[in-house]
């Protein structure tokens, strides 16, 4: 059984068909990266994934949960359990310190840990960052913290919308290789991206284009190491 | 660490990280809570003060004869039947008919100190007398005599009796201390103490009646008065119209002071209200987010709920500091005395100022649950 299955998904707007008979599988321990340029429907597919948003048609398994016909309530539960969410704009909580952005998602989850939070910090090379509020931090520190957070709870699945969006390079190959170790860790990564360096980095790259998966790329040299051009 | 000790650090932090933000709405709050404070101490205040101004319009209880004489050992006991504390004056007085230059007067026996309290609009043109062998005259006596401070006076009583034996006249001398102006019938008299009235009269404990200023409410007065006349010496009556006056002029004060409260209980919460509203605005973005790692709708409440009440409880004790200054302000501008501090009331304006910072806050609350993390998180 996929841990993620994706089956005849539509997500309708009025006229506009933002999903158009999606399907597709994630395996246990996948690196998947979903591509495609603006209004492809990438962050429509995003948030029916990570259990903020259902589709209009279809089903969508989650550990073999339909999760497309769940109450937001439960939707809200198994978000909490089974996913780890990376955003863009990392979306800390900014007077709260790196460490306690960490402890939110355990707060919410089941028991702050600082001992843990602290080690989840440390994994990404932060633990002399602690006490420092996101003001206080680079973007990339930032984005770090927001990979803590994510993997504090050991989520089934990592989903991570633009994740280096906002990065220099030196931080996005930090992050690439945070990836790359959750991975080797055996966590499912789901990247959703714009950028071809980081979505080859991945062991599979599907296309969206308006609404559908207009290609699927298997990466058979992956290392899950990021190469830049230049 | 325990999850409640996670909730506490966390809205502490929103508080105290947030400070440029929140001071506003701790404004707000501290506002709303001082002048709510404060109108509560000066409606609870209000009937001490406004009775301590009515004392100016004189006696409001007085003692008679419930059988044939009244006896000054009776009045006094009578009126420490009262507390000492409320108790402002007592004015026991014997009237006479005595002559001056062989023109009959009424001459009145007193306890000038406790005429002098009893009836404080009483305006004297010299001094008060104070004991043996002086006298204080009604101005229109002092007219019609020409008398004038400083004045030795011979005055005549005969006592009326059967016994022609004991008819003769008695004479006492007095000099004049004062000229009494009140505008009232109290010009027609002449004033003297009770001892010099009883050596005029050889009565020694005889009173005609006692005026009493009592610092009370009209429902304590009436019950003072009930208590007085169970022991049958002494017949008590209210001067109704001072004791009815102060009753209507205390519920017209305190029913305003009451509605003031109620105007800036609705406005505090107004502006509670918007300030909170602001807060969820601002804070949409951290909503969601909160949300989105699997914050429940109860836990989002539970966490706004417990920033509000922490600003109604900080707001709260501000509030009740500065709302006793304030209120003492105006007790010493408008009734030019000190306010009495009660402590009750600083646990009442915490737990008020919580209660509407908690209700105004509900709203605003309501709609932090409504926000939809997809669309707040949304990428740029």
């Amino acid at each position: 059984m996929s841990l993620l299955e994706l089956k005849n998904v539509y997500k309708i707007y009025g006229d506009l068909h933002a999903l158009d008979d999606v399907s597709l599988k994630v395996e246990k321990g996948e690196w998947v990266s979903i591509m495609g340029p603006s209004g492809s429907g990438k962050s429509t597919m995003m948030n029916i994934i990570g259990c903020m948003d259902k589709p209009s048609k279809g089903e969508v398994l989650l550990d073999g949960v339909d999760i497309s016909k769940e109450s937001k309530k439960n939707l809200t539960t198994i978000r909490r359990d089974k996913i780890g969410l990376i955003f863009q704009q990392f979306h800390l909580v900014n007077y709260l310190t790196a460490l306690e952005n960490v402890m939110l998602a355990q707060y919410y989850h089941s028991m702050p840990d600082e001992k843990e939070a602290l080690e989840a910090l440390e994994r990404v090379g932060l633990a002399d960052r602690a006490k420092h509020l996101p003001s206080q931090l680079s973007g990339g520190e930032q984005q770090r913290v927001c990979v803590a957070r994510a993997l504090i709870n050991y989520p089934e699945i990592i989903l991570a919308d633009e994740p280096t969006g906002n990065l220099d390079e030196a931080n996005e190959e930090i992050v690439v290789d945070l990836f790359h170790k959750l991975h080797t860790e055996g966590t499912t990564l789901i990247v959703v991206t714009h950028d071809p360096e980081v979505a080859e980095v991945a062991q599979r790259t599907l296309v969206l284009r308006s609404g559908k998966l207009s290609k699927e790329v298997v990466n058979e040299n992956f290392t899950g190491k990021i190469h830049f051009d230049s | 660490m325990k999850k409640r000790k996670m909730f506490l650090r966390m809205i502490f932090a929103s508080l105290l990280r947030r400070r440029s933000r929140m001071i506003v709405a701790l404004l707000s709050v501290a506002i709303g809570a001082t002048i709510l404070s404060g109108l509560v101490s000066i409606y609870y205040d209000v009937p001490r003060q406004m009775g301590a101004q009515f004392r100016n319009y004189g006696a409001n209880m007085i003692f008679t004869a419930s059988g044939d004489e009244l006896e000054l050992a009776a009045v006094n006991n009578a009126a420490a039947l009262i507390p000492d504390e409320e108790k402002v004056g007592v004015a026991p007085y014997r009237y006479e008919n005595v002559r001056v230059r062989d023109i009959p007067v009424v001459a009145a026996g007193t306890d000038p100190e406790g005429a002098k309290a009893t009836s404080p609009y009483w305006s004297v043109d010299g001094n008060w007398f104070t004991g043996a062998g002086e006298m204080m005259v009604g101005a229109n006596v002092a007219e019609s005599f020409r008398i004038k401070t400083g004045d030795m006076l011979e005055v005549t009583y005969t006592p009326m009796t059967d016994d022609s034996a004991a008819d003769a006249d008695n004479v006492s001398y007095f000099t004049v201390t004062g000229i009494l102006q009140t505008g009232g019938s109290e010009e027609n008299y002449i004033y003297m103490t009770l001892d010099d009235m009883s050596a005029l009269t050889y009565e020694s404990d005889r009173v005609d009646l006692a005026e009493l200023s009592i610092s009370a409410g009209a429902e304590e007065l009436s019950g003072y008065a009930d208590k007085i006349n169970a022991a049958d010496d002494v017949h008590a009556s209210l001067v109704k119209r001072v004791t009815a006056s102060e009753a209507t002029v205390l519920t017209k004060l305190q029913a305003l002071v009451l509605l003031v409260t109620i105007v800036v209980l609705a406005l505090t919460m107004i502006c509670v209200a918007t300030t909170m509203t602001a807060v969820v605005a601002e804070r949409r973005k951290e909503i969601g987010l909160r949300k989105a790692i699997g914050a429940s709708d109860r836990s989002i409440i539970r966490e706004f709920m417990g920033e509000g009440m922490l600003l109604g409880l900080f707001g709260g004790i501000v509030g009740s500091v500065l709302g006793f200054v304030f209120a003492e302000q105006v007790s010493v501008n408008v009734f030019g005395s000190s306010l009495i501090f009660r402590p009750l009331l600083v646990p009442i304006t915490v737990i008020a100022s919580i209660a509407v910072t908690g209700i105004s806050s509900l709203m605003p609350i309501k709609s932090a649950t409504e926000v939809d993390p997809a669309l707040v998180l949304k990428g740029e």
